[in-house]
């Protein structure tokens, strides 16, 4: 079977890739690419631990057609740091110990950036809703949504709009 | 087995290619048909996608909102004149569901999702197909779904609702706040002494269903206690409730007119 090129914007770099037909994004960002921040928990859709943003909208790589992605961004947690500087909501979470094994870490960070992007300032009902399709199986979510109202409330003053 | 995904600019070559070919399904969002191909175990061979753009278009037509078969249910969410809808696309899924899942994909999900499906049915809304395929009402369209299956869904033209308390859904759930439906309901109230009421239930049969029993005790249009105590106590006439994960036959056959009566009464 032809292999399709695919081009695409991953956290500000220009990438190519060569896609089978009916291969995910998910595959092509780990095995293709090489960005294993995006994780494999189910395939089905259900764990969100694939979570990345497609032209800036959430979206479960496990179930995006690879080669939908042509001509689009794509990011990744990977994307998420400014060199050493981590983005406030990965440092946040780091405060709020919101990740045990980590597992869900990237989809519940890329599902944060989410709202952040379109809602500075959220409730925690915004926050609870954003992560709906997110199981962290660890640390209870109680963390997790204090890590994020926490990361809001902080770049109310400043910082959160870098990324 | 692996699939063959063919690519078509225009809405009409993708319906012949579709036609032609038993084992090909159209491609949308792909919430559900990637699930399948990451099974290993699709029952399709092919996958037909079309960039079309008038499958996006939402636009008004007389007193009906024409919807495109690929806007998604965040789209829907965002549309002003579909604002009587946002409750329903809400529900549906996580935000990164939402920003992939087509209100056509939803036409065909099976139990027990097909939301957007059993609020359609409520509204009376009208399937339109590519090609030559011309148009059914919804209750045709899922009385049937099966024979659709080599079509490709253009558009969804759904009512215009102006009284927003004319049109009600409930999502049952027991995981808050993003679970699957134990069962859901979506209700057009009928116009006092004039339009007839439409009851539609998911889950409650293998695809969105009307609860024409209960219907029929509302006519003339009054919803107080008494009617609307009938009405529910007709909700499962008719209805062949699965069990499954969620919850058993008789359960659902136990909740959902409990559930109708206060969706009826405003009670939710
Ligand atoms: C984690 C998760 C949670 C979900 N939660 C819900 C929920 O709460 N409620 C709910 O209702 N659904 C839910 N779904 C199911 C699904 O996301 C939706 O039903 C969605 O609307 C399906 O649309 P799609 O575009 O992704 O379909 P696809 O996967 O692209 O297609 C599904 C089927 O529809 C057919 N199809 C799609 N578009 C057309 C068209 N225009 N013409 C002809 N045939 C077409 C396809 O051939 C295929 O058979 C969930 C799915 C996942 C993965
Ligand atoms: S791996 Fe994509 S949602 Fe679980
Ligand atoms: S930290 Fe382990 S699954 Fe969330």
């Amino acid at each position: 079977m032809a292999k399709k090129p695919v081009q695409f914007r991953l956290n500000g770099d220009e990438k190519a890739a060569f896609v089978d037909d009916g291969q995910n994004l998910l595959d092509v960002l780990r095995r293709g690419v090489g960005d294993l921040t995006p994780k494999y928990g189910c395939g089905q859709g259900t764990c969100g631990t694939c979570t990345v943003l497609i032209d800036g909208e959430p979206r479960l790589s496990c179930l995006t057609l690879a080669e939908t992605v042509d001509g689009h961004a794509v990011t990744t947690v990977a994307g998420l740091a400014d060199g050493a500087t981590l983005h406030p909501l990965q440092d946040a979470f780091m405060c709020h110990f919101a990740a045990q094994c980590g597992y869900c870490t990237p989809g519940m960070l890329i599902a944060a950036k989410a709202l952040l992007d379109r809602n500075p300032r959220p409730t925690r009902e915004d926050v609870v809703e954003a992560i709906s399709g997110n199981i962290c199986r660890c640390t209870g979510y109680e963390a997790i949504i204090n890590a994020i109202l926490d990361a809001a409330n902080a770049a109310s003053g400043s910082s959160y709009a870098r990324g | 087995m692996p699939v063959r995904v063919e690519t078509y600019a225009g809405l009409d070559e993708a319906a012949g290619a579709l036609a032609a070919n038993s084992a090909a399904r159209f491609f949308a969002g792909g919430t559900l048909l990637m699930r399948a191909i990451n099974e290993a175990n699709p029952s399709f061979d092919t996958l037909i996608r079309a960039t079309d753009p008038a499958l996006k278009e939402i636009r008004l037509e007389g007193d009906a909102i024409v919807v495109g078969a690929a806007c998604t249910m965040n789209e829907i969410m965002a549309h002003r004149e579909l604002a009587f809808l946002a409750p329903v696309a809400r529900g549906i899924g996580g935000p990164a569901v939402r920003s992939a899942a087509t209100i056509g994909g939803n036409l065909f999900a099976w139990s027990p999702f097909g939301e957007m499906t059993t609020a359609l049915l409520a509204l009376g809304a009208t399937i339109r197909f590519a090609g030559h395929g011309g148009q059914v009402a919804i209750d045709e369209f899922l009385s049937n779904r099966d024979r659709y299956r080599g079509q490709i869904v253009r558009s969804v033209s759904v009512p215009r609702i102006s009284d927003p308390s004319a049109f009600r859904f409930l999502k049952v759930t027991r995981v808050k706040p993003k679970g699957a439906a134990l069962i859901s309901i979506a209700v057009r109230i009928g116009r006092p002494g004039s339009g007839e009421t439409r009851i539609a239930f998911n889950n409650m049969n293998p695809v969105p269903t009307r609860a024409l029993a209960a219907e029929q005790a509302l006519q003339g249009g009054s919803l107080d206690e008494a009617s609307v105590s009938r009405a529910a106590s007709l909700a499962t006439d008719g209805m062949n409730p699965p069990t499954d994960a969620l919850a058993s036959d008789w359960y659902r056959r136990e909740v959902a007119p409990v559930h109708l009566k206060r969706v009826l009464l405003g009670r939710t």
